[in-house]
Order: structure tokens, then C-alpha cells, then sequence
């Protein structure tokens, strides 16, 4: 290398006589040493004016558009995400619609046949019911009449025995339309 | 060195011309130091070529090192000068890379440090103060220097502080380019004092052996140290042209 061996050069002729080997500059503190300067400016122009624009045009807008395509893809990645999830969310709430659906139209069944077993029942107690009150009915007018009939034997008895206390106590024979008439009138 | 008791210092820091050139009655030979720009600026854009030619989405140890350093870069721009400061971005990464790079090639024995000369320090802050002046100058004309009046200062008080701001603006490449340069030149120096120490106890025999591990761990140490100052130097460069770029962008305090 350049330097190794011009730093080596450099050592032994120092080393070697002590006297300063490069003109004048030797002898002062190098990074004060004016003659250098003018090299060492034109280089440092050269060197970082085409580092400058070497960055510039070709590594910085590079390493931009990296963060511009990772910052796309991940946005890309993103939306993508919240798109599946929508998806995922539809899906769950149609599952639950149905779900729902199904219960509903079960309990509607249940509600129907509830509902028609108990208007059977219903009917079925009337129906019993009705029978019950004919029957009801029907030993009420036989009572009443059996009741009736009675009266009207009440009448007769009445009369009979009106008759024999009649002539029991007084001896005396009433006629039957006159026992019949007073009985009557007795009963009002 | 023939004689290992000698100890130069100063000795790393020399130019030595490799291609003589002269140009107009001026010597600007290739030398050295032109040497390791080139190669600072090659690596460097190599580098950061390569590394970043895959272009990958999910990028890899090289590229991700490139992405760090441009990652790092800009939010410190944009952090110190806003958004507005990004058209500035290309020159501070430029900047950054190189003093980086120089900084640490010249931690190679027998590589001179580019950056240990003041000529060089100099002619990057005095580019940095140029451009903050101008672009301060032709963006916003003579409201530029507001900056060196601040807001909600007695008017009494207003030349003094008047005369301090324009002195240390005047000042910053000054500042700017001594620090960068003192920072490498001391450090290198006493590495190589150190380094010294260690050659010349051993040359005294068994005592001096034992000795020397003082000063060659001293020397170990601080070459660790120096690697950190490599690159702290390098981003405070940086830093601080980020913040005279704010200046130049908004000059109102």
C-alpha cells in the first residue's frame, strides 16, 4: 500500500539523519503547514463534491424509495387485513342472523303447536261442558216436572185428607167440588 | 522506526506526497491525505450502495445499517430545523458519512486522519456557515438578521447583545471546525504517547516489560475511547450544522 510504504520511506530517512527530509514543512506541525494546503483542498473538493452528489442521486432517493415501498406494503398489508376481517365479521354476523332465524322459527313451531293443542283442549272442555249443561238441563226439567207432578198429587192428597178429617171431626160429608174448591183456594 | 526509544508523536500527521502535481504554481499533489478521502468516499458510497442494492422490504444486517444512518440523520435534521430543513438533508448525510468514515479509517495504524487537519475541518464549516448565510440571506432578505436580534430584550441592552449574537455567529466555523480537529488531533496524539511508552519501557528489559502493561492497557483503553470520539465527533459535526441550518431556515429566535 501507498501509505505503508511512504510512511516506512518517511521513517527511515527521519530515523536515519534527523534532518528534514521534505524541504521546509517538515519541520512544522503538519496540520499547520500551509504548503499542504492547497492539495489538500482540491481533494477534499474532489473527494466529497463527488461523494455529494454520488449520495444525492443514487443511494439516497434509493434507501427513500425502500421506506416508500415498506411503507406502501405495509398500508397494502393492512387494508388487505381489515378487508378479511370485514369478511370474517360478515360472515359471523350472517352465522348469528341465522342462528337467530332458526331459533325464532323453532319457537314459532313450538308457539303453533302449544297454541293448537290448547284450542283442542279448549274446544274439547266446551264441547264437555255444553254436554254437561244439556244434561243439566234436562234432570232440571225432569225435577220440575216429577216436582209438579207431585203438586198436583198434592192437590188429590190435600183432598182426601181434608175429606176424612172433615168427617172425622164433624161427621159431616163434604161434597168433592166443595173440598176440591177449598183446597184450591188454600193453596192460593 | 530504526530507533524504537523515539517516539514522534507528531510523525502520523505528515503529508506525504504519493503523485506529485502542480497546478498553476500550486502544489496540490496526491498525497496521503487525498489518499484516504478517496477511500473514505469510496467505502462509504460502496457501502451504502451495495448494502442498499437488494432493496429489500425487509431488509438485512447491511441494509439496515444504511437505514439506520439515514433514519438517524434525518429525524436529527428534522428534530432541529423541521421538515423545511429536509431539502438540506442530502448535504448533512453527506457531511455525517464522510467525517464518520474519516474518523474511523484513521483509527487504522499508519492511515492518516483526514479530519485531524484543520485545512479540512476549516473548508467543511466554512461551507456549512456559506450556505447557512446565503440560503438565510436569499430565503428571507434582510429579516434574516433578526437572528441577531432576539425577541423581548430592553432596548438598552440591545447593542450588547446585538454585538454578542453577530460575534458568535461569526464565530461558529471557528468553533465549529477546531472542535472536530482538536478532538481527533489530541486523540491521536496521545495514543501514539502512549503507544510510545509501551515501545520504550520494553526496550529496557524485564522491568520494563512488566512496566509497560500499564501504559498499553492505558493505550488499549483509550483506543476504545477513541472509536467513541470517532463517532460523537462525527455526529456532533452534524449536529450542530442541523442547527445553524434551523437558523438559516427560521432566523426569529
Amino acid at each position: 500500500m501507498f501509505v505503508v510504504e511512504a510512511y516506512a520511506a518517511e521513517g527511515e530517512t527521519q530515523a536515519g539523519t534527523e534532518v528534514p527530509h521534505d524541504d521546509a514543512h517538515a519541520n512544522t506541525f503538519p496540520p499547520f503547514d500551509s504548503s499542504t494546503f492547497p492539495s489538500q483542498l482540491l481533494w477534499l473538493v474532489i473527494t466529497f463534491g463527488l461523494f455529494y452528489l454520488f449520495l444525492q442521486r443514487v443511494v439516497l432517493p434509493r434507501i427513500g424509495a425502500i421506506f416508500e415501498t415498506r411503507s406502501d406494503r405495509i398500508a397494502q398489508d393492512l387494508d388487505q387485513a381489515a378487508r378479511m376481517k370485514d369478511e370474517a365479521d360478515a360472515a359471523i354476523a350472517a352465522y348469528e342472523q341465522e342462528l337467530a332465524d332458526a331459533k325464532s322459527k323453532a319457537n314459532e313451531i313450538g308457539q303453533s303447536a302449544r297454541d293448537s293443542a290448547k284450542a283442542e283442549a279448549e274446544a274439547e272442555r266446551k264441547a264437555a261442558e255444553a254436554e254437561l249443561e244439556k244434561k243439566l238441563e234436562g234432570s232440571a226439567a225432569e225435577i220440575e216436572k216429577i216436582k209438579q207432578s207431585a203438586m198436583g198429587e198434592i192437590g188429590a192428597i190435600a183432598e182426601d185428607t181434608a175429606t176424612a178429617i172433615l168427617q172425622a171431626l164433624t161427621g159431616a160429608k163434604a161434597t168433592k167440588a166443595e173440598v176440591q174448591s177449598a183446597v184450591a183456594k188454600a193453596r192460593g | 522506526m530504526a530507533d524504537p526509544t523515539k517516539v514522534d508523536p507528531i510523525h502520523q500527521f505528515h503529508i506525504n506526497t504519493l503523485i506529485p502535481i502542480e497546478i498553476g504554481g500550486y502544489d496540490v499533489s496526491f498525497t496521503n491525505s487525498s489518499l484516504l478521502m478517496i477511500v473514505t468516499a469510496v467505502l462509504a458510497g460502496g457501502f451504502l450502495f451495495i448494502a442498499t442494492s437488494s432493496r429489500g422490504t425487509v431488509p438485512g444486517r447491511a441494509q439496515s445499517i444504511a437505514e439506520i444512518s439515514y433514519e438517524f440523520i434525518a429525524s436529527m435534521l428534522r428534530d432541529s430545523a423541521g421538515s423545511q430543513g429536509m431539502k438540506f438533508f442530502p448535504f448533512v448525510f453527506t457531511l455525517f458519512m464522510f467525517v464518520l468514515v474519516a474518523n474511523l479509517l484513521g483509527m487504522f495504524p499508519y492511515f492518516i486522519t483526514v479530519t485531524s487537519h484543520l485545512i479540512i475541518t476549516a473548508a467543511l464549516a466554512i461551507l456549512v456557515f456559506v450556505i447557512v448565510l446565503v440560503y438565510g440571506l436569499w430565503k428571507h432578505g434582510f429579516r434574516f438578521f433578526k437572528l441577531f436580534v432576539p425577541e423581548g430584550i430592553p432596548v438598552v441592552l440591545m447593542p450588547l447583545v446585538v454585538a454578542i449574537e453577530v460575534i458568535s455567529f461569526l464565530t461558529r466555523p471557528i468553533s465549529h471546525s477546531v472542535r472536530l480537529f482538536a478532538n481527533m488531533l489530541a486523540g491521536h496524539i496521545t495514543l501514539k504517547v502512549f503507544s510510545g511508552f509501551v515501545v520504550s519501557l520494553t526496550s529496557l528489559g524485564a522491568v520494563g516489560i512488566v512496566g509497560a502493561i500499564l501504559p498499553l492497557t492505558m493505550a488499549v483503553g483509550l483506543t476504545a475511547l477513541e472509536f467513541l470520539i470517532a463517532f460523537l465527533q462525527a455526529y456532533v459535526f452534524a449536529m450542530l450544522t442541523c442547527i445553524y441550518i434551523n437558523d438559516a431556515i427560521h432566523p426569529g429566535h
